[in-house]
């Protein structure tokens, strides 16, 4: 018999049970359409933190204070105003460094007439949308005077000039922050959620100095503190040098002699963000793994259908050996049959797959990544399926005895 | 098989001669059904010799005697043993597909071989559309398709009436005029009259060798009345 010949007289007696074929394939479907949507996903989910790096930028530093000790008793990163707006001035001038942006950040009530909105303030200065990846959507940033003279100016977050001016332009009008009048200058566009799910866009800046001499200042340490400086390098290869430097630079700022530990960590955000890669990856690969567990158990349903097929059909085994077949044929229509069923079900797998991936990556909102890779050992994993567990009950039909097998009643 | 050697036949010594009418009886456990499937090459003797025109078969390989099954013998069953799923068309054609042959060329001789047993109008339905007797003719065709030297039919009338057995038997007999050598084994003692000559089996050995009755089964076919006329 020609391949076509097997290949169509496979297709007939798979339609010759058409509901048990079609249950069979089911386990290969199933099998199959997870490892294609758990692989796009993984991926998706990849893409996804990629996308925020470049958003952040792979080439920023982040510095905060280092932790201070009560007794034997460590308190968390930060807790000691070792940084201040002085040392991030002094940053500027380190080579490689393209642009540095301290902060001060904390909790406010924003008010205008009887509206009025909590949110948090973060004081900044004019580099802090450059090296944070932001924009100014309507007004302007802050001038360089402005933020060394404390203007009582703010750019809103998105989310907070809808709330504080519902259908009315925010810009040049007066808002109280805390009971401290400030003038509107800016609005930012809006940036969405941040990789954890905050809402970014409930924010409010204003320069640096304003906010630790005005509004946090009771709640800070000591008033010129900050409490983290985020550095941009001018190219991630600039990364490592740059942050050598800065600590370097940092350790005779605060005169910090040989074998005493740094009062400050600087922490490369790239790998904060390459290390939630990773564990995506190991995820994926796990789930993968249990998925591929469901593409075993679908063959392991194909070989027993295939062992029930070939005992119900001993009898035609043994007429088709009578009229010429030889053991090679007989062994080639029921491997072909078990490949044409792990193959169709491994298409099916794939489509269905594509579908689910399509949609996981529509309400995720991830960019929607389907491996090639993928799809092509999801077919070769189903054929091999059907050539590995076909192969038993094919053999076992070729070797059958022709006389034994036409007296099967 | 183990120590308990059983003999299923044992001194059978025949010579069947090529255009031979053969009619094999005996009650079951003579051994005729062995003879048969030795004959049929389905099975090897363990020891002694089967030449089948002129080839020692009992050294061949199961894939050499698959061929020759294919190729020299035809079979006929007593429950025709017709592939249900498919139509009778394709059936007779099936050997034509273990023997290799272009899928026009498989066409043309199926069609030629159900239009000689009288089913040219019947080539696309499935054995199920069938009655008995016109699922045998369909086994018949399926046996001379690919023009063998030999067809065994085993009990081929076992399953029909009376009338539609004459048929059949007629069909064989008509093949056999054509030097087609028939062999048939039967434990009815009316259709072994349509042979020419008659082996008796029991246990395991041939008690008799004789001349059969010949007779002939005069019915002739549906569709080739005239050829079977022109006979007489």
């Amino acid at each position: 018999m020609t391949a076509t010949d097997l290949f169509f007289s496979a297709l007939q007696s798979l339609r010759a049970n058409t509901m048990r074929s079609v249950l069979t394939a089911l386990g290969i479907i199933i099998g199959v359409s997870a490892v294609i949507t758990i692989v796009a996903i993984g991926a998706g989910a990849q893409a996804n933190i990629e996308k925020v790096i470049e958003q952040i930028g792979s080439n920023m530093l982040t510095i905060t204070p280092g932790q201070s000790r009560d007794g034997g008793a460590a308190q968390g990163a930060g807790s000691r105003p070792t940084l201040t707006a002085d040392d991030a001035d002094a940053m500027k001038v380190v080579g490689g460094v393209l642009a540095v942006a301290p902060q001060v950040s904390g909790p406010v009530q924003v008010i205008l007439g009887n509206q009025n909105w909590r949110t948090n303030v973060n004081g900044i200065t004019e580099d802090f949308f450059q090296v944070r990846g932001w924009k100014v959507d309507k007004g302007r940033n802050f001038e360089d005077w402005e933020i060394s003279s404390g203007e009582k100016i703010v750019i809103l977050g998105s989310t907070v000039a809808e709330k504080v001016f519902p259908g009315s332009d925010p810009l040049n009008q007066i808002i109280r922050i805390d009971r401290v009048p400030f003038t509107v200058v800016g609005v930012t566009a809006a940036k969405g959620q941040s990789s954890f799910g905050q809402n970014q866009d409930d924010i409010v800046f204003v320069p640096l100095r304003a906010a630790q001499q005005r509004l946090l200042g009771g709640r800070l340490i000591k008033p010129d503190a900050v409490q983290q400086i985020a550095v941009l390098a001018r190219t991630a290869k600039d990364v490592d040098v740059v942050e050598r430097d800065l600590a370097e630079l940092l350790r005779d700022r605060h005169a910090i002699v040989p074998g005493r530990a740094d009062d400050f960590q600087i922490r490369n955000t790239s790998e904060i963000f390459q290390a939630r890669a990773g564990a995506t990856e190991v995820m994926t690969l796990l789930l993968t793994a249990i998925a591929s567990v469901s593409l075993l158990v679908g063959g392991i349903g194909i070989m027993n259908i295939m062992l029930v097929s070939v005992t119900e059909r001993t009898r035609e085994i043994g007429v088709r050996m009578a009229i010429g077949a030889s053991r090679t044929d007989v062994m080639m229509q029921f491997l072909i049959e078990a490949v044409a069923l792990s193959m169709i079900g491994g298409v099916v797998g794939i489509v269905l797959g594509m579908i689910c991936s399509q949609l996981t990556a529509h309400f995720a909102g991830w960019p929607l990544r389907i491996e090639m890779s993928s799809i092509l050992l999801a077919v070769g994993f189903s054929a091999a399926v059907g050539v590995f567990f076909g192969y038993y009950p094919a053999r076992k039909a070729a070797r059958l005895d022709p006389i034994e097998a036409l007296r099967y009643a | 098989m183990g120590t308990n050697v059983v003999n299923a036949l044992a001194g059978v010594s025949v010579r069947i001669d090529q255009g031979e009418f053969v009619a094999v009886m005996g009650p079951s456990g003579s051994g005729k059904t062995t003879y048969m499937n030795l004959l049929g090459c389905l099975d090897r003797p363990t020891s002694g010799k089967y030449l089948f025109e002129g080839q020692e078969i009992s050294t061949f390989a199961p894939t050499e005697l698959a061929r020759l099954r294919n190729q020299k013998i035809g079979f006929v069953f007593q429950q025709f043993n017709l592939l249900q799923r498919i139509t009778a068309l394709d059936n007779v054609a099936l050997p034509l597909a273990y023997g290799r042959l272009p899928r026009a060329e498989r066409r043309k001789r199926a069609e030629h071989a159900l239009t000689e047993v009288g089913l040219a109008d019947r080539m696309d339905h499935r054995p199920v559309q069938l009655s008995g007797g016109q699922q045998q003719r369909v086994a018949i065709a399926r046996a001379i398709v690919g023009s063998p030297s030999l067809i065994l039919a085993d009990e081929p009338t076992g399953a029909l009436d009376s009338k539609t057995g004459v048929e059949i038997m007629a069909i064989l007999q008509d093949l056999n005029r054509r030097g087609i050598t028939v062999v048939l084994v039967t434990h009815e003692h009316d259709i072994a009259e349509y042979a020419d000559r008659v082996l008796t089996f029991r246990d395991g050995r041939m008690i008799r060798d004789e001349k059969g009755l010949g007779r002939r089964a005069d019915q002739p076919t549906p569709q080739q009345p005239a050829q079977l006329v022109a006979v007489h």
